[in-house]
């Protein structure tokens, strides 16, 4: 029977070869790459998303050009990726942005004049807000005490006053 | 004195009523662009007719002339065209295109079919022209002046109203 | 047959809510008996008649009759059954309609559930709901009628708008409807108690569970509008503070700070005539958010079709109704009483400074919100007022506010003490810092404002723990079972801690999902992985299907983690043909701890590849969660027994009457 073996005989031979197609073939999803990042440059990325996610897409009007699918938001993502890559800064992309859009183009408004009311607004709002609850509170002090209704007994005999 | 007080939300009120009923006339989608009383960016783009001939902005110094933003794809563009078309004939103003983000083929058969007002269209196929003018929307049409200075931009298609109330007024004023 | 009975209908509901404006109000002021009796079932067959029609236009919705205008712009053949119910509310006209059978089921609630109102005050409230319902009938019939037909119908409808076939149609406008709507309950009370004069705690008690309940209906709805955002919209996100969200959030603000005067009001007496006015503010709210969205003066992805006439027509409704309101207020609120004398640190001033601070967040977002406008009407430009202001103006207001969520509660009426409540306070303070750091450090994330976000979180907790402790604490004198004292505590107590441990719970999804989710955009190949986390992503391949009325791509994704599955998600992009578009459907597995969420992008070297966008956003379910807390918390306080009619006729003696 050993003499079968000093010679290897052509269906042997295929035999062989099929075991080894087959290690291949398990072997190829250790080969099944890491799946590429969409983009080349990750902290580019990371730039691009920040500042095109402050950008307002001029046509659907009511998203960033990050996520709107229209045609302008497409070019435009393309000219701050090109950007990006010359190096400009932020600043520098803003301001291209808008001296062809004007400030309708930014969601963030800019800090001028004509914003100063809407930036410290709400500052204003909340120093109003107390410092009115303090006039009341002292007007409420100097009244005389018959002015005011009497405490609900009820509520004061609760330890916890709930 | 103690009763002013309570008057403050009624007034209040009437002002931001009086806001919202002057917003009922306003169009918040509409962008105005910030071009206007600025030079007009600078550009060289080929002719849609022939792509070897060149087309600059300083090749127009010295003279009054329209820039009409058009495209092939662009529906709302054949609404005005027919009404560019006449009042091309006029000759009031030298007409050019610009064809904005479209193919040679199309929008040279888009112009044999439905008629050419244009002195020539110039073909900005991946739109960066556009962009440098603030195009956000077709059609758009822009008055530029004797010394390249953006004048007049109309967003959407031109009427009968747009050209007589706000064009013709334009060019008499900067042709005088 | 069926659309013109539905108009018809209308008319007649018109009819019966102009009587109801005018004959129980003219009975209450004249002391006619027989004319307020006709309040109730004025209000009853009111809602009966809009009910009827609503019907109607359903019935028309679900048979497909298209000779109806506006049933063949919002649905088609091909739409499944549940969405085109849904379709009733998808445009202008239709969610009129819902608005009005809103209004008008909340008023028979209020003639149903209303035994121990007196006469007069239930005949001036239901007057007032009625002019209400009598404004938008008008609104409705003169300019917005959903019955309109069509001369030509088409064979078939233009369909609904892709992005509103979801489950999250079906419910998110009915409950955000019913929440703003119930907020006109609170206004009758108010605008009734200015007329007849009788504001008083008897008032504040009564408002309190209405206002409640619509709170609690505004929550929910305001929490699924942004939970399907999330699910639908494909973008990842779950607020833009875009003109409508921050139309219904406004509201909810004001009735927050609503139902903490209305606190204040009831215990104490005090600061009625504030009460009052934020009664009255609610509402405005309501109604102006109702004519932002439908007037075209904000742009908006809600939006609906605007015109000009509809838009004048709201506007005038709102001048009449809030303007008569705020001057009935400028005129009847300096007589009204100052209630019970309290110190400068009480819960009472506490109180007050959550709502400074709650209608100090409500102005900026309305400021952020109109700015636009106001520049634009006075010639000086326009912008865009987008996230970034309004994170930046919203949140340092808020802070302050969680602070006093954890000392408010600790205060006694009348009068507290600081270096007392400090000294009760500063283990829940010190606790909330140490572990707030120690969660970031174990993270590897020392980021302040995440650190500042989890401490607000676990101060909640901790000062909750505090007050809880406190109150299951054996008392001394008489020998009482732990459980014996958990009961002693009132249901709207606990329903009120219920509801702040829901805020902490959404501030920590906040600050988790904020600070620690992960993004990551690659090209995928049949066969290609990537690891977020410790989570394994491998794609499948992206196969063909068809829907009911869309075509689609459909992504296959496993997820492993350790080697062991977790599940597989399916991302799919979808083409509507007949509305012409594309819609990004996300592959999203929620989970306790954490959701991932895969979409789609585009295909890459013609289909072998395709782009795929993989997030890892850690508790973000916690967001929702939160706020469904809020809102049980909110049931549990509505229910609680000094409103429960059944309970207050047994305990006669006990019940106080007004005086």
């Amino acid at each position: 029977m050993h003499n079968s073996h000093t010679r290897p005989r052509p269906g042997r031979l295929l035999v062989v070869l099929g075991w080894l197609l087959a290690l291949c073939a398990t072997a190829l999803p250790a080969l099944a790459n890491d799946a590429a990042p969409a983009a080349a440059d990750p902290a580019l990325e990371a730039r691009m998303t920040r500042i095109t996610a402050e950008l307002r897409c001029l046509v659907c009007q009511n998203q960033t050009i990050a996520d709107s699918n229209a045609d302008l938001a497409v070019d435009l993502r393309r000219q701050v990726r090109e950007m990006l890559s010359k190096g400009d800064d932020d600043a520098k992309i803003i301001q291209y942005m808008t001296d062809r859009y004007g400030d309708f183009v930014l969601y963030r408004p800019p800090v001028k004049a004509t914003t100063w009311l809407l930036w410290f607004g709400p500052a204003l709002m909340l120093l109003f807000g107390f410092g009115a609850l303090a006039v009341v509170m002292r007007r409420r002090a100097r009244t005389a005490a018959e002015q005011f209704d009497a405490d609900d007994p009820a509520l004061f005999a609760d330890p916890h006053q709930s | 004195m103690k009763s002013l007080r309570y008057i403050l939300p009624l007034l209040a009120f009437l002002i931001l009523a009086g806001f919202l009923a002057r917003g009922l006339n306003l169009d918040p989608r509409e962008v105005p662009s910030p071009l206007i009383g600025k030079p007009a960016p600078s550009f060289a783009l080929t002719r849609l007719d022939d792509p070897a001939a060149t087309f600059k902005r300083d090749d127009m110094l010295g003279k009054v002339w329209m820039l009409n933003v058009w495209a092939s794809w662009c529906v709302a563009c054949r609404e005005e065209h027919p009404l560019l078309v006449e009042f091309s004939k006029r000759g009031l103003v030298p007409i050019y295109g610009l064809n904005y983000k479209d193919k040679r083929p199309d929008g040279q058969g888009w112009l044999a079919r439905f008629g050419n007002p244009y002195n020539a269209s110039l073909f900005d196929d991946d739109g960066r022209v556009g962009i440098d003018f603030g195009v956000y929307g077709v059609p758009e049409t822009f008055i530029i002046d004797k010394q390249g200075v953006i004048r007049l931009k109309h967003i959407g298609p031109l009427t009968p109203d747009v050209i007589r109330e706000r064009i013709e007024p334009m060019l008499s004023k900067l042709n005088a | 047959m069926i659309p013109e009975i539905g108009h018809f209908a209308l008319w007649l509901a018109l009819g019966v809510a102009l009587m109801l404006s005018v004959m129980p109000m003219l009975g209450a002021t004249r002391g006619r008996a027989d004319w307020m009796a006709l309040a109730r079932p004025a209000a009853t067959l009111q809602f009966v008649l809009v009910a009827f029609a609503f019907g109607c236009l359903v019935a028309a919705f679900v048979g497909n009759d298209f000779s109806v205008l506006y049933v063949a712009s919002n649905s088609n053949t091909s739409l499944p059954t549940q969405y085109r119910v849904a379709a009733v509310w998808g445009g202008h006209e239709g969610s009129m309609l819902l608005w009005l059978l809103m209004l008008t089921g909340w008023a028979f609630a209020v003639a149903r559930f209303s035994k121990h109102l007196p006469g007069p005050v239930l005949a001036r409230i239901l007057s007032v709901m009625g002019v209400l319902s009598v404004g938008f009938l008008l609104f409705l019939l003169l300019t917005s009628n959903p019955f309109d037909r069509l001369a030509n119908p088409p064979l078939d409808g233009r369909d609904l708008n892709p992005l509103l076939q979801d489950p999250g149609m079906v419910f998110h406008p009915p409950m955000l409807y019913m929440g703003y709507v119930g907020l006109s309950v609170a206004f009758s009370f108010a605008v009734a108690a200015l007329i007849g004069g009788n504001l008083d705690t008897t008032w504040a008690r009564w408002t309190r569970p209405w206002t409640t309940v619509a709170w609690i209906f505004l929550t929910i709805g305001i929490a699924m509008g942004s939970g399907w955002a999330y699910y639908e919209l494909g973008w990842g996100g779950w607020w833009f503070w875009d003109p409508v969200e921050n139309a219904s959030f406004m509201p909810w603000l004001v009735a927050t700070a609503l139902i903490h005067s209305l606190a204040v009001t009831e215990k104490r007496g005090s600061f009625k005539s504030w009460t009052v006015l934020l009664a009255i503010l609610a509402f405005s709210l309501s109604l102006l958010g109702t004519f932002l969205v439908r007037s075209g003066v904000l742009s908006s992805v809600h939006a609906f079709a605007t015109d000009p006439r509809r838009g004048l027509f709201i506007l005038g409704f709102l001048v009449f109704v809030i303007g008569a309101s705020l001057a009935l207020y400028a005129w009847r609120a300096p007589k009204v009483g100052l209630g019970a004398r309290f110190e400068w640190v009480s819960r009472e001033t506490f109180l007050l400074a959550n709502n400074v601070l709650l209608m100090a967040a409500c102005g900026a977002v309305l400021l952020g919100t109109l700015y636009p406008l106001l520049l634009d009407a006075l010639g000086m430009g326009k912008l865009s007022v987008g996230p970034p202001y309004f994170d930046t103006v919203f949140v340092p207001l808020m802070t302050p506010l969680i602070f006093l969520i954890g000392i408010g509660p600790l205060a006694r009426w009348k009068q507290a003490e600081l270096p007392q409540l400090a000294r009760r306070l500063r283990w829940a303070f010190g606790a909330a810092l140490v572990v707030a750091v120690l969660t970031n450090w174990w993270r590897g994330h020392l980021g302040i404002v995440s650190t500042l976000g989890l401490m607000m979180a676990f101060w909640i907790v901790a000062a909750l723990a505090t007050d809880l402790a406190d109150r299951l604490r054996p008392n001394g004198i008489v020998k009482t079972s732990l459980w014996h004292r958990a009961g002693l505590i009132p249901r709207a107590m606990i329903g009120m801690m219920v509801a702040h441990l829901g805020i902490a719970v959404f501030i920590f999804g906040v600050t988790m999902v904020k600070s620690g989710e992960i993004e990551r955009d690659v090209k995928m190949a049949v066969g290609d992985t990537t690891e977020v986390l410790g989570y394994t992503f491998t794609f499948r391949g992206v196969q063909a299907l068809m829907g009911p009325n869309y075509r689609a791509s459909q992504g296959t994704l496993d997820v492993t983690r350790d080697g062991k599955a977790v599940i597989t998600l399916h991302p799919e992009k979808r083409i509507f043909p007949v509305a012409g578009a594309t819609m990004t459907e996300a592959a999203i597995d929620t989970g306790f701890t954490r959701d991932l969420y895969v979409s789609l992008g585009e295909p890459i070297d013609n289909g072998a590849a395709w782009i795929v966008r993989v997030y890892v956003k850690p508790f973000i379910s916690w967001i929702w969660g939160g706020c469904l807390m809020m809102a049980f918390g909110g049931f549990l306080a509505a229910t609680d027994r000094r409103y429960r009619a059944k309970v207050r006729q047994t305990q006669g003696a006990d019940v106080k009457v007004a005086a």
